[in-house]
């Protein structure tokens, strides 16, 4: 339920330093894939029981583990809201992107 | 060098072509009329006499993603199908040719629903003409086996890395029976040596494979995946070069023109009805016409270059495809145009569609495709577009 640890990617300058198709040293990440989200989740910790449903249920594997709570890895979460949906204790909210400071 | 003559049909001799190629892991799913080259290769491995993986998968999606993770890891791998299968595997045939896997597959032309039909034609093949596959039409059993083990030389070349698909003529080309010579397989293995590419899954060199881009590189992705393709254009006469001067057969890498150096007329041609039409031309250079044919091998990478080369004589050119584009043309008389007009020459060009849904395209008919092109040389108004040998009158529409 960890994050492992990313590369960096460096966009290539020449054509040629481009790898032969899609591929690249383990770990890299060249794009990250949550551009058209419109709402996210927000976790309010003080109610999250720390049973993990919601982390079963992710589609995408974007909800990690942290201080026996989840949070969520929005470089990738595309807002589907299921993680809401399962929640027993409504301890994840959907807001709209560019809410609450977002 | 010692060769063994052996009497098999295209389908098997495709089997043994892969066999010689060494392939590290088969998948597939039966369908006709390509269930023989799997039978064949399932036999094979059965008996110890090909070391492989064979792989029964429940679909030709499957069969195409197998091969795609037996590529990953650097083996090689082979897989056949044909008509709605092939279609079946479209989305894995981008993945296939997008990830750089130089998979070989041979596809068994047949005409697609519906009507449904197991005959042959070659609209499952050219309909995925942009799937970024390097396609080749082959003439007989022959070639069939010959080309299986170019087509990996191809493929796997550092600088193509791309699927080669090998197609052959429904039933005409995968059920006929011919007398085939075989190499040696120390032979085969020196002139294809074993897969090797740092383009591959691998514990001591891990990597990231098939990830996603965003638009701030999926379009150079794209772009090296065609110049790849391009590129293939040199390797692929090389390649043939090569076995020409170790195997003493070749097949004119591109393309092969017959009788075209001084040809008025040209009929361009696809597979295996290029040798009904070669007899057409003996017949009718006897009688003084100058005409001949040019068989298109590979569709992809398109032999531009090398049909503006052989036509540049014609007065008019002739294209005979087992295809229709609906609504439009036939594909290849689509893309034979465009090599023409970008280079700047006009000559009169007609659309020959034919054999659709396996009927038969006799020497008659072929004689007739002539005789149209002649009268169109002499001035005489023709349709661009005309479907060859309809069994009713559609009174002139």
């Amino acid at each position: 339920m960890h994050k492992p640890e990313l590369k960096q990617y460096e966009k290539p300058k020449h054509i040629n330093d481009y790898p032969c198709g899609p591929a690249a040293l383990a770990g890299t990440l060249v794009a990250k894939n949550a551009g058209w989200r419109t709402k996210r989740p927000i976790i309010h910790k003080e109610k999250c029981a720390g049973c993990y449903l919601c982390y079963l249920y992710c589609p995408e594997g974007t909800i990690f583990k942290e201080d026996k709570k989840i949070n969520f890895d929005y470089d990738f979460c595309k807002g589907c809201g299921i993680c809401s949906k399962v929640c027993a204790h409504k301890a994840i909210e959907m807001i709209k992107e560019g809410e609450n400071g977002n | 060098m010692g060769t063994s003559k052996v009497f098999v049909s295209g389908n098997e001799a495709a089997a043994i072509g892969v066999k010689l190629a060494r392939a590290h892991v088969i998948s597939a799913y039966p369908i006709t009329p390509q269930t023989v080259v799997v039978e064949r290769l399932s036999e094979m491995v059965e008996a110890g006499e090909l070391k492989a993986e064979f792989i029964h998968v429940e679909s030709e999606h499957s069969a195409m993603s197998a091969a795609m993770g037996a590529s990953a890891v650097g083996a090689r791998a082979f897989t056949a199908t044909s008509s709605q299968g092939l279609l079946y595997m479209a989305e894995c045939l981008h993945y296939a040719s997008g990830g750089r896997f130089p998979i070989v597959m041979m596809n068994a032309n047949r005409s697609l629903a519906l009507p449904w039909s197991i005959y042959g034609d070659q609209r499952d093949s050219l309909s995925l003409l942009d799937s970024g596959w390097l396609q080749v039409y082959v003439e007989d059993a022959q070639e069939s086996l010959d080309m299986m083990i170019q087509a990996y030389a191809i493929a796997e070349h550092k600088e193509v890395l791309t699927p080669v698909m090998v197609n052959l003529d429904g039933f005409v080309l995968t059920h006929t029976y011919e007398l085939v010579e075989v190499p040696r397989q120390e032979d085969v293995d020196e002139f294809l040596p074993p897969f090797d590419t740092e383009n591959k899954l691998d514990f001591e060199n891990p990597k990231n494979m098939c990830f996603s881009s965003s638009p701030s590189d999926n379009m150079e992705f794209k772009y090296q995946q065609h110049k790849a393709a391009l590129k293939a254009s040199e390797v692929i006469k090389k390649v043939d070069q090569s076995y020409r001067e170790k195997f003493g057969r070749g097949y004119g890498g591109l393309v092969d023109g017959y009788r075209c150096d001084d040809a008025e007329i040209i009929l361009i041609t696809l597979g295996s009805i290029t040798g009904t039409c070669r007899v057409v031309v003996d017949e009718l250079r006897s009688q003084g016409k100058k005409v001949g044919v040019l068989k298109i091998r590979f569709m992809r990478p398109f032999p531009e270059k090398e049909i503006l080369d052989i036509t540049r004589g014609a007065k008019v050119i002739g294209v005979l495809e087992k295809d229709i584009s609906f609504g439009y043309e036939g594909t290849v008389y689509t893309n034979v145009n465009s090599a023409l007009i970008k280079s700047g020459r006009i000559i009169k060009s007609y659309n020959f569609i034919a054999g659709l849904g396996g009927r038969d395209i006799s020497r008659e008919d072929i004689k007739y495709m002539y005789e149209y092109l002649e009268q169109a040389a002499s001035g005489a108004e023709k349709e661009c577009v005309k479907f060859i040998n309809l069994g009713v009158d559609t009174d002139g529409e």
